[in-house]
């Protein structure tokens, strides 16, 4: 896969849009995920991960072929994520029309009519369990531990990604670990 | 929970793919005995599987497109810049017949003057630059923006720029001659054929 992606950075380098498009459907839910396990909110996360991906496209000049891109993607959604978190806005208004559309608030967002399978609700009932308790972490374990679930990096990758020492990313995940271990036990 | 925090990192060595092969027999042998270690080590890998769980969150299918939407159009600009830089030499003469041409078609426009390219034996009445009867100039001779008369001999080419020979049809009958050629350049691009001819004639000998 890595030289399937990247031929088409290569193509993208030379000014070929479209190559982007295998390049966004490859990791599109990935980077989505890193971005949800931070902010906790899916709209936000969205709107990062396309942020992620056209800061991807417009820096692509400055992406060295000789590392892995995963982690260059990654890196620059964690960043924008961080961003968020840090300068967040008043959240959102509910009945605030929806961006790109005529008339719809925020309330057309949030139910959904079709009953879901029993066992799918459980699921999201515990992954959103999940996902609480890792918001509840400070953010500096929030963006380590996103990394090496989300998409299994390894601590040399999260280390690279994050810019950040090995030892301070084995420390961090230790303490995550311990921290989600405490909250996770009852369950 | 007594005992030594040695274990615990263990346990997180071996969570992160990092124990060594006697690292782990210790922890193994120390987790036999050890029942509070041992409901931690398990706490933490019951953890660590639920954070592995696939995430039910999912990019919406119409999640490339809006990227694609978003994406800055690649500019016309761009591809014309890297073909001028794949082509120098192209550019470069490019650039000199534009600089050139401009600066040819500037000097037309603004010398309103009249000027002749040498000044003696010959009368200059309000823009006519007359040749007097009887007299002989030898070399050539250039006036810009001016007529000429001729009626004495000119012993050489004539070139007039923006302006004409006034007595030319009754050149040959009258004393009047030019032993050389007329040239009468009234355009622009006359003007700048002129001006090559003459860029070139210097460069180049014929």
């Amino acid at each position: 896969m890595e030289t399937i992606i990247k031929q088409k950075i290569r193509q993208v380098k030379k000014g070929d849009q479209s190559a982007f498009e295998d390049i966004v459907n490859f990791y599109q839910n990935k980077v989505i995920q890193i971005c949800y396990r931070m902010l906790g909110n899916l709209h936000e996360a969205e709107d990062i991960a396309q942020e992620a991906f056209v800061r991807a496209y417009t820096n692509i000049h400055s992406f060295d072929e000789k590392r892995k891109f995963s982690t260059w993607l990654y890196r620059i959604a964690t960043n924008l994520s961080i961003d968020r978190i840090r300068k967040k806005k008043p959240d959102y208004y509910l009945d605030a029309e929806v961006k790109g559309t005529e008339g719809l608030t925020m309330y057309s967002q949030l139910s959904m009519d079709e009953p879901l399978p029993e066992e799918k609700v459980e699921s999201m009932e515990l992954n959103d369990y999940i996902q609480k308790q890792i918001l509840s972490l400070p953010e500096k374990y929030r963006s380590v531990i996103s990394l090496r679930y989300v998409d299994d990096l390894s601590l040399q990758e999260i280390s690279e990604a994050l810019e950040m020492p090995m030892g301070t990313v084995k420390t961090r995940i230790h303490r995550g670990r311990e921290a989600l271990r405490k909250k996770l036990r009852d369950l | 929970m007594s005992c030594s925090k040695r274990y615990i990192e263990l346990m997180h060595k071996y969570l992160d793919h990092e124990i060594l092969k006697d690292e782990e027999d210790e922890l193994k042998q120390h987790l036999m005995q050890c029942k509070s270690c041992q409901s931690h080590f398990h706490e933490l890998k019951r953890t660590e599987a639920l954070l592995e769980s696939p995430s039910h969150v999912q990019a919406p299918d119409d999640f490339v497109q809006q990227v694609m939407n978003k994406l800055p159009r690649e500019k016309k600009s761009v591809s014309y810049r890297k073909w001028l830089k794949a082509h120098p030499i192209f550019t470069a003469a490019a650039i000199f017949f534009i600089l050139m041409f401009s600066s040819v078609v500037t000097q037309w426009s603004q010398d309103g003057q009249l000027t002749v390219s040498k000044q003696e034996g010959i009368v200059i009445e309000d823009d006519t630059v007359i040749i007097p009867e009887g007299r002989t100039i030898s070399g050539d001779l250039v006036v810009k923006n001016g007529d000429v008369q001729i009626e004495g001999k000119l012993q050489g080419n004539l070139v007039l720029i923006n302006g004409k020979v006034k007595n030319r049809n009754a050149l040959r009958a009258s004393a009047g001659e030019v032993t050389g050629q007329i040239e009468e350049v009234n355009q622009v691009f006359e003007w700048v054929w002129y001006h090559l001819k003459e860029v070139s004639g210097d460069i180049i000998p014929f």
